[in-house]
């Protein structure tokens, strides 16, 4: 641990914790989203907390940052107690909240998102000129370089990352909190990140890391907090324990953090796709002449940042998005606009997909499970009697996938929306790969879903393979792509940076690929 | 997990909120000096009290069971269609061309041929809204409240141009023939020697209402397509994930939509007037827009809530005949109604939300 002490100090015992939480409880209705939680975070030192989707860590930190008022419990500021009814509040007792999605406006400069909402007086260009120094005294001290003048539309999501800790820093914070935000990073941006990160723990600062993946945890922080179900279940040093360990706390049971498979035995070609372009409503060209093959029995993992086309990739496949090239479906063409080109057709050729983002597309979040495992097979004779729905045999069916799936609770009646994010994947999952389809797209299996579902999606997914079917895999999640796929292939910009086979690459090969660097490998 | 139960989501909040809408009723009431138990018996007693009240009550229900089922079928679909007044309009007039110009040689026919007319026409009057909004997003709320404006000068101009007799002073159509004359409520009902709902405009086009309440629930909660229109009302992106169609789905539902205003010209044109005037619906395609709000888009909803803009439509109007209670009063209370019922819908929502969400708590 790396406490950082001023020297003109003169405290006989160690310095008062940054933040302490005492004893903070919060209910939604009969969920108790925080219970009896308290912790320490020492000053100048990055601490981690860690747990799984609905653990509670968004609420224990929207609590410090004043977006919810906890039910029960006091909270010390570097030991002083404090009220933070609103975020005004929390940044004045110098807490800075950088959010998984960013909050800037997209075309405003950096230098006048910096200064939003905190302008002194009402002309701007005294302020403006103001932060201009300061942004540069702040550049000098911790290696935040981003050009002040440049729009945040024109600058990567790195940068604008930068952007909001010097929001944060502009507004004197002290406390630093990350939600997630290695999320939309290359592995090397996060690296970056996390080097500009113990900068500013060597500097002074105290920083919250936030995040589920294992990985950034023992790279990053000095502490650990691990949170499970509300209640933080443990508090150790980092260097003191271990992935294996920290996700049974996390789960509560022994988890396995591999995958299990045996070596792919590909097949025939079933999927083949020549220079496929997409352009986008605006006009940006999202895929720039992508070619891949996909054969029976095997795993493709597309590996890549987000937005560099994968999830274009996936809408053409599963027929949400018109396009320009080939694609041959068992020999056969798929059509790419037109009549012929939506999810009905493509459901007809025995493509089934597991969307990327569950709620917006793969469910319905208000309809009953039942009414969703029909979701785009609705149309199907089995689930109709001419134009009514069979739902006697709908809900028969749903009782039996939910039972198969380990759906929990295993309740036909219940709104997607009540369950949770693991068991909410599974029902897609499971309408999806008991089709029996010749392809499965699969976006983002596992975001937002917990270990222990992770486990059993990816046991199926790795079963369907077995199967002789063909898999088309679309993360973002590098550790998931290796664990998963018989092959890999890098996007980047809307193009295929090269494929390679797992177990002759390596993190770091993949990374430069993702960044776009594809030289000395190809 | 939903917060409240089901039943305090469809009837316990319609009912604070209508008890709020009747305290503040009272409260006007009492400050222009009358008696609030007074004006709500007579009321009662008005639209209730007697088969001619009812008659009155039910005339004006189907009116409005008509236009609540529209806004309800297209609000499955997200679409927002305040255009149901011009919908039901271009109706009448295709009503007044179908009983005027064809010889029919009775009633039933009439009523299936007229329907079919009264549906095509108010169908064909929101399909181009649907179209515009499918294919070029312009925005369905706009557009449809403008085509009530176009819809009212073409109706002017069918009556004074085309329609009206030659020599009339008024701008109205022919009378219909007496073949095309609907039974009314006084027709059916009454017996030899007691005549029920006497002189009141209560027709068997309340049946036609009553049917319609059951195909749009099998329709929205049986069917395939209605299954699409809730996917899509729903969720945009998830629509286009399982392959519905947006532009079909809006065209459709909006078709259906415009079809269930138009229909509501049998009971006004073809039941009641027995000719085409002009402002035939009297607002009744804006009331719809409070009752299916009122009755959360479900057809039995909306069957109770036409019932109750019924009695009110018919209570005020006793109200406003036998009182000194001015007839913008009637109005006032209306619209208190249909503000507390329709837009401040949230306002109860909230703070009942909390109290069971801590009655919960307590439980658990």
């Amino acid at each position: 641990m790396a406490a950082h002490r001023e020297p003109g100090r003169q405290d006989t015992a160690a310095p008062a914790p940054a933040i302490e939480l005492r004893g903070i409880s919060k209910a939604f209705g009969p969920v108790q989203a925080n219970k009896d939680i308290s912790i320490r975070v020492m000053p100048g030192t990055i601490h981690g907390i860690i747990g799984e989707n609905g653990a509670g860590k968004s609420t224990l930190m929207s609590i410090l940052y004043g977006f919810y008022k906890a039910d029960k419990g006091e909270i010390f500021i570097s030991g002083k107690q404090t009220q933070i009814p609103d975020s005004q509040a929390a940044i004045a007792a110098g807490i800075g909240m950088v959010f998984q999605h960013f909050k800037l406006v997209q075309n405003f400069t950096v230098l006048e998102n910096i200064v939003l909402g905190a302008e002194d007086g009402v002309m701007l260009t005294p302020s403006l000129a103001k932060a201009r120094k300061v942004l540069v005294e702040l550049e000098q001290e911790y290696g935040l370089n981003v050009d002040p003048d440049a729009r945040i539309e024109d600058i990567g999501v790195g940068k604008q990352q930068r952007v909001e800790i010097l929001k944060a820093l502009y507004r004197q914070a002290e406390i630093l909190i990350l939600d997630e935000p290695t999320g939309v990073l290359t592995p090397a941006e996060a690296d970056q990140l996390f080097r500009i990160l113990h900068r500013l723990r060597d500097e002074g600062k105290t920083i919250i890391l936030i995040t589920h993946k294992l990985r950034e945890i023992m790279n990053a922080t000095d502490t650990v907090s691990v949170m499970r179900r509300g209640e933080m279940t443990a508090t150790v040093s980092t260097s003191e324990t271990s992935p294996e360990q920290l996700a049974e706390l996390m789960v509560g049971r022994k988890v396995l953090l591999r995958v299990d498979k045996a070596p792919a035995e590909p097949g025939a070609p079933i999927l083949e796709i020549e220079k496929l372009g997409v352009v986008d409503e605006k006009g940006v060209e999202r895929l720039k002449g992508i070619d891949l093959t996909v054969r029976a029995g095997e795993i493709l993992g597309i590996a890549g940042v987000a937005g560099n086309g994968q999830s274009e990739l996936l809408e053409v496949l599963g027929g949400m998005r018109e396009a320009r090239g080939n694609i041959r479906l068992n020999g056969a063409p798929l059509s790419l606009s037109g009549r012929g080109c939506d999810g009905q057709a493509r459901r007809q050729r025995h493509i089934a997909h597991v969307p990327e983002d569950r709620q917006r597309e793969g469910l319905i979040m208000d309809f009953h499970a039942w009414e969703n495992v029909a979701f785009g097979y609705h149309r199907d004779d089995i689930y109709c009697n001419g134009v009514f729905t069979d739902n006697a045999t709908l809900r028969r069916d749903t009782e039996a996938k939910m039972k198969r799936f380990d759906v929990r609770p295993p309740d036909p009646w219940l709104a997607a929306k009540n369950f949770s994010g693991g068991n909410q994947q599974k029902i897609v999952v499971a309408r999806e790969i008991e089709r029996n389809p010749d392809l499965l797209l699969v976006g983002q299996p596992t975001r937002g879903v917990d270990i222990g579902a992770i486990e059993f999606i990816h046991k199926q997914i790795v079963a369907l393979r077995d199967q002789g079917k063909a898999i088309l895999l679309v993360s973002v999640e590098l550790e998931e792509i290796c664990a998963l796929s018989d092959r890999i292939a890098v996007m980047f910009d809307g193009q295929i940076m090269g494929e390679r086979l797992p177990g002759e690459t390596d993190e770091k090969e993949l990374g430069l690929l993702m960044a776009g660097v594809s030289g000395e490998a190809a | 997990m939903d917060v409240m139960p089901r039943w305090a989501d469809v009837v316990l909040i319609p009912l604070i909120s209508l008890a709020l809408a009747a305290i503040l009723s009272a409260l006007v009431i009492v400050g222009i000096g009358e008696d609030p138990v007074a004006a709500v018996s007579l009321m009662v007693k008005g639209a209730l009290g007697s088969t001619y009240g009812w008659g009155y009550t039910l005339y004006y229900a189907t009116n409005f069971m008509f236009t609540g089922l529209a806004v309800s079928v297209a609000f499955h679909a997200k679409l927002f269609n305040i255009g149901g007044e011009g919908q039901a309009m271009l109706g009448g007039l295709g009503v007044a061309i179908a009983c005027l110009y064809v010889p029919w040689p009775h009633w039933t026919l009439a009523l299936i041929f007229a329907s079919l007319a009264a549906a095509l026409f108010g169908a064909a009057w929101a399909a181009i809204p649907a179209y515009l909004q499918a294919r070029r997003g312009s925005h369905i709320v706009i557009t449809t409240i403008m085509f009530n404006f176009i819809a009212a000068a073409v109706l002017n101009y069918m009556l004074v141009v085309v329609l009206r007799p030659k020599g009339a002073m008024d701008p109205a159509s022919a009378r219909f023939p007496e073949a095309v004359h609907l039974p009314s409520f006084q027709e059916m009902f009454s017996t030899a020697d007691t005549a029920l709902f006497r002189g009141a405009p209560a027709n068997i086009t309340f049946f036609v209402a009553l049917a319609a309440c059951v195909v749009v629930w099998l329709l929205i909660w049986r069917t395939r397509l209605g299954y699409e229109i809730r996917a899509y009302g729903h969720s945009e992106t998830g629509a286009r994930y399982a392959g519905i169609s947006p532009f079909r789905i809006t065209m459709i539902a909006m078709l259906i939509s415009g079809a269930l205003a138009g229909l509501m010209a049998i009971n006004n044109v073809m039941g009641e007037a027995e000719r085409l005037v002009l402002n035939a619906t009297e607002g009744a395609g804006f009331i719809g827009i409070a009752v299916a709000l009122m009755g959360r888009s479900h057809p039995f909803g909306v069957f109770l809530a036409a019932i109750l803009f019924g009695f009110l439509y018919q209570g005020g109007a006793e109200l406003a005949l036998w009182t000194d209670i001015p007839r913008e009063l009637i109005v006032v209370i209306q619209a208190l109604v249909i503000l507390f019922t329709g837009a401040l819908d949230n306002m109860v929502r909230m703070p009942l939300e909390r109290l069971f969400l801590r009655l919960r708590g307590g439980n658990g």
